[in-house]
Formats: C-alpha cells, sequence, structure tokens
C-alpha cells in the first residue's frame, strides 16, 4: 500500500510545483503589465475645479462621481496608460474638451473636495492653459485665414484673439496670430479638439507647464517704478564701459566694426 | 473513467469534498445556503451601481470608494477617508458623512461582512480556494496572518508620509469594482492585471493568501467589526465529528478553534474574532449543524435546532 503511494505523491508533488511556478510566474507577469503599459500620450487634463495637483491625491478618491455626472462624456477614469494615477478623472482635449457647463456638475457631484466647490463660474476654471506649440504648421502663422481656434473659443477675443503682424514671406500681406491670454483661458480644450490639422496645433497643458514662472526674486523694473511713483533709481548709474584688449577696431563707413563676427 | 479506476479515485475526491454529508443529507441548495445568499448580496452590490449605465435606471452612482444613492445617501470608504485625513485633506460633509455611515454600518453588523458579502475580490479569492481544495493544493508558502496589519499601519503611515491616499495605487478592491461599474475589466486596464495576479497568488503562492493575510482594507474592517451584532455561534459543538469541512472551507480558519473545542477552557461557543467574515460557509457545511448566525448577545444555546436533525446527530453519536 505505501509503496504504490509513494508515488502517486511524487507525481502530486511535481505537478503541484510545477502549477505554483507557474502561478508566480504569472502574478509577477500580471504586476509588471500594469507599468509595462505606462505611456506617454495625449495630456490628460483635470476636471474644472480640481485642486493643486500635488494635494489632489490626498482628496480624490477615484469614485468616478464627476465622471458620471458629466453630461458630455467629457470625463474618464484614468488607466495606466493614460498618463495620470489609475482611477483618477481626466480628459483629453482632442478627444472630447470640456463643453463648460454653467452648473458645472462634476464639481457639484464630487464628494471630497478633490474639485473645489468654491468654483461656481466656469469661466474662472483652470483646467489647463492653451498653447499654440505649433507654429511651424499652424495655418494662420503659415499667412491663411483658418483662425478656427480663435472662432470656437468660447471666450472669444478674450481667452484668444488674433493678432495682426507684418507677413515676413510676402513681404506685403499680414498674418493673424491666435494668442491665447493666459488669464482667460480655461483650458477646455475646444480649441485644441476644433484644429484642423492632423495633429493639434494648439494644445491645452497643464497650467504648470504651460505658464513659464518667473523666479520669485524677479523684480519688473517698469513695475516697481509705478508701485513707488518714481524712479527707483536717482539719476543715471554709469557703468564701466568693457572694451576688448588690443587696439581699437576699425569703423567701417555703414556702421559696425571690421573683422568683427558676432 | 475505466471501471478499475472508479473505486481506488472515488474516496479520495470524496475526501476533498467538504460539505458532502450536508449535500448528501439535505440537498445542494441547503448545502449552499449561506453561499447563494451572499453571491446574491454581492451580485445586488454591483447591480445598483449597473442599473444606470446598462439600462438609464440610475440607483447609485460612483463605486465602492464613494457613492451617491438615489441623490440622498453617500456612502464613502472610511478606510479611505482615513488615510485621506492623515494626508492633509478634510473631505466636504457629504463624503465625511458617508463615511460615518459605512463605518457605523459594518461596527454595528460586525466581523468582516464587507468581505464576505460586498467585496468582489472576494469572488476572486473564494474561487482560488475552491480550487485548491477541489484539487488537494497544499500550503505552499505559509504567512502570518497579522501581516495584514502591518500592511495597514504601512498604508496609514505611508498616506501620511506622501500626502496621497496610497493605498488607492494598487487596491484591487476598488479597482475591480470600478472596473465592473464602468465597464473596463477587459479594457487592457490594471484591473485585470490585478485580479489575475490576486487570483494566482491564492491559487499558487499562499492558500487564502489574499484576503486572509495581506489586503489591509480586510484588516481594517476587522478592526471596525470586532465588537459586531452578527456572529456565528459553535452552538451545537457536542455534536461535532471533528470531520474538518467548516476548517476546509472558512476563509479565517483560526476563528473556529476557540468556540468549536474551547468548550473544556471554559471558552463560549460564539466566534468573537473580527477576522470572521460571516460568510457562513461553516454553517453550510457542517452535517451536524454546530454553527448558527446569531448575535453577539445570545450564543444560540437555548435556540431551536431543527428537530429531526438533532436526532439524526444524536442516533449517529450512539453508533
Amino acid at each position: 500500500m505505501e509503496s504504490r503511494q509513494a508515488p502517486a505523491m511524487t507525481r502530486r508533488h511535481m505537478l503541484s510545483g510545477a502549477f505554483r511556478a507557474a502561478c508566480g510566474a504569472g502574478l509577477v507577469a500580471a504586476l509588471l503589465a500594469v507599468p509595462a503599459r505606462r505611456r506617454a500620450e495625449a495630456v490628460a487634463l483635470r476636471p474644472p475645479g480640481a485642486i493643486d495637483d500635488a494635494e489632489f491625491l490626498s482628496a480624490c478618491v477615484r469614485c468616478g462621481l464627476c465622471v458620471r455626472d458629466c453630461p458630455y462624456n467629457t470625463l474618464k477614469l484614468a488607466e495606466a496608460a493614460d498618463g495620470q494615477p489609475v482611477g483618477t478623472p481626466f480628459f483629453n482635449a482632442r478627444t472630447v474638451p470640456c463643453e463648460m457647463c454653467e452648473d458645472i456638475p462634476c464639481v457639484v457631484a464630487c464628494p471630497t473636495g478633490a474639485l473645489d466647490k468654491s468654483l461656481t463660474d466656469i469661466k474662472a476654471a483652470k483646467m489647463g492653459v492653451a498653447v499654440l506649440v505649433g507654429q511651424e504648421t499652424c495655418l494662420n502663422f503659415l499667412g491663411l485665414r483658418c483662425d478656427v481656434c480663435y472662432r470656437v473659443c468660447p471666450l472669444i477675443d478674450q481667452a484668444i484673439t488674433l493678432e495682426r503682424h507684418h507677413n515676413e514671406r510676402t513681404g506685403k500681406h499680414a498674418v493673424f496670430i491666435p494668442t491665447v491670454h493666459t488669464d482667460k483661458c480655461t483650458g477646455c480644450g475646444k480649441c485644441e479638439k476644433a484644429c484642423v490639422l492632423e495633429e493639434a496645433a494648439i494644445k491645452v497643458l497643464p497650467p504648470a507647464l504651460a505658464v513659464g514662472v518667473l523666479g520669485a526674486h524677479y523684480r519688473l523694473g517698469w513695475e516697481e517704478k509705478e508701485k513707488a511713483g518714481k524712479s527707483l533709481i536717482d539719476g543715471i548709474i554709469d557703468l564701466p564701459d568693457r572694451m576688448p584688449e588690443g587696439p581699437a577696431p576699425e569703423r567701417l563707413p555703414g556702421g559696425g566694426f571690421k573683422e568683427f563676427k558676432p | 473513467m475505466s471501471p478499475v479506476r472508479e473505486p481506488r479515485h472515488a474516496p479520495v475526491r470524496e475526501k476533498r469534498r467538504p460539505g458532502l454529508d450536508r449535500l448528501r443529507r439535505d440537498g445542494w441548495l441547503a448545502a449552499h445556503k449561506w453561499l447563494i445568499l451572499r453571491r446574491l448580496v454581492q451580485a445586488g452590490f454591483l447591480a445598483v451601481f449597473l442599473t444606470g449605465p446598462l439600462w438609464g435606471v440610475w440607483i447609485t452612482k460612483g463605486t465602492f470608494a464613494s457613492s451617491m444613492t438615489l441623490d440622498v445617501l453617500p456612502l464613502t470608504d472610511p478606510m479611505m477617508a482615513l488615510q485621506s485625513l492623515l494626508a492633509g485633506h478634510v473631505m466636504e460633509t457629504s463624503g465625511l458623512v458617508g463615511a460615518a455611515i459605512v463605518l457605523a454600518a459594518y461596527a454595528l453588523v460586525g466581523g468582516r461582512s464587507f468581505c464576505g458579502w460586498a467585496c468582489p475580490v472576494n469572488v476572486i479569492t473564494d474561487f482560488a480556494a475552491w480550487v485548491r481544495t477541489r484539487f488537494g493544493l497544499k500550503d505552499a508558502y505559509p504567512m502570518d496572518r497579522r501581516l495584514r496589519l502591518l500592511i495597514l499601519g504601512g498604508v496609514l503611515a505611508g498616506s501620511a508620509a506622501t500626502g496621497t491616499i496610497v493605498w488607492e495605487a494598487v487596491n484591487p478592491v476598488t479597482m475591480l469594482h470600478r472596473a465592473l461599474v464602468t465597464g473596463t475589466l477587459f479594457g487592457g486596464g490594471a484591473a485585470l492585471s490585478i485580479t489575475i495576479a490576486v487570483l494566482l497568488f491564492d491559487l499558487g503562492v499562499a492558500s487564502r493568501g489574499w484576503c486572509g493575510h495581506l489586503c489591509p482594507v480586510g484588516a481594517f474592517y476587522a478592526l471596525v467589526g470586532a465588537k459586531g451584532v452578527v456572529r456565528v455561534s459553535a452552538v451545537n459543538r457536542d455534536a461535532c465529528d471533528n470531520c474538518m469541512d467548516c476548517f476546509a472551507v472558512c476563509p479565517e480558519r483560526q476563528v473556529i478553534t476557540p468556540a468549536l473545542r474551547g468548550a473544556k477552557n471554559g471558552i463560549g461557543p460564539l466566534i468573537l474574532s473580527g477576522d470572521c467574515s460571516n460568510c457562513g460557509r461553516c454553517v453550510d457545511v457542517c452535517a451536524k449543524d454546530v454553527f448558527i448566525f446569531t448575535t453577539r448577545f445570545h450564543d444560540g444555546a437555548g435556540a431551536s435546532v431543527r428537530g429531526p436533525a438533532k436526532k439524526v446527530l444524536q442516533g449517529e453519536k450512539m453508533l
């Protein structure tokens, strides 16, 4: 009886060992599959009223209530590949932009305050800032009158204006440059959605990425002057003239210096 | 099957099926009563979230993380609220009220009822345990069940340290529920990967590994429900014939021992451990009707146990 049972146990051991190993390997593979799929794609924007990104993950419980109450299916919950932590709400402007509902149902639905209820005027939202990144492809930059981003902007002539500049290529025409005003732009993404190019020339970026930040120590002379009501410095400061050593270069009759290569 | 192999293998297979005696005596339905009820409740918890997206009849919006039922009842995962608080964020009133309601409900009902009756991962790990029992797989890498308390501590400390709701980065409970509710389980997301990982972990690495040893959500609810009202009692423990069927099906077998075998040490028949998920499988499988559902205030002694069953038990004992 014992001799008959022993080989059976061995086979059982071997099979269960192989099964265990397969499970272990599969487990590792399943876990690695999550980060492996992570890839940088389109910019994932937060819903209106989203608190500062650093604090957002202390508040958002990833319940999806904002997504459910979005009437335009703009909002989605992130998957690993979407560039935001899994389960957090985001939208992709090129896919479905924010329609800027006046009652902001997504913010109303948020049970945690990850979307700040003090946002009651959708025009004050800061989901991102549109940036005209494709300055070599934008049709308006090329001198055509596409104007689509400007036309679709819910805050036309405030968030996007058309600024007239000289067309250097033709020498006699004008170009109308769509110009985003960061203080007005809500980042709804209508412009990015509507851009007629194959890849949008105007893109909404998170505010922190889109707008440069001046160093905290920077002071703008003209602003300081206005604040003080007068120039902050009395008279003119005479800085020392720094001249190249050796004999002074020869001046040319048309201006500039001989043998000077900038 | 060949007639030669049949008799040799049949008894072995029988031995590996806990609850067979009960099944033979009372039929399949009776031997699976609480299991079926539990699956129905679990499905129900899912259904209230799904009627909206599927048929436009909105009962509950959101997920287990936080939800809104019929536009009046907010519910929030209390462990999530605690992490958020530790991360330095105070939730909106509706979120906090929701967390308080859930906390109160599970503290009252007791034990890890969430794990047994609501959590979708339970279905996965129960399946893994069923496969293990069916094929007689030995426990591969035994772990300490207190590990989950350690992980819970780490999660709470981690939330405070990082200022984020840390556990949500990996939580299979909310990930699976979210994927089921939003219909994205097979969309190539993290939820499927994590669910498969949990299944394989329980199948091949550790018996009852995830829910029974690692999951901090369960550990949290075990603490919350430690003094809950609904309890299983081994009221009829004198009738126990040590068939071990209850131990074989119990996801937290350590909770049974004191209640079932504690008579000589003066320990009552109530299963008082917060680890018990009130799943009722022990009640289902026991052919001696040892276990009943009761309350913490009444260990069931003197409660009516079905007459005929009692007779059968005593008859068998005399034999």
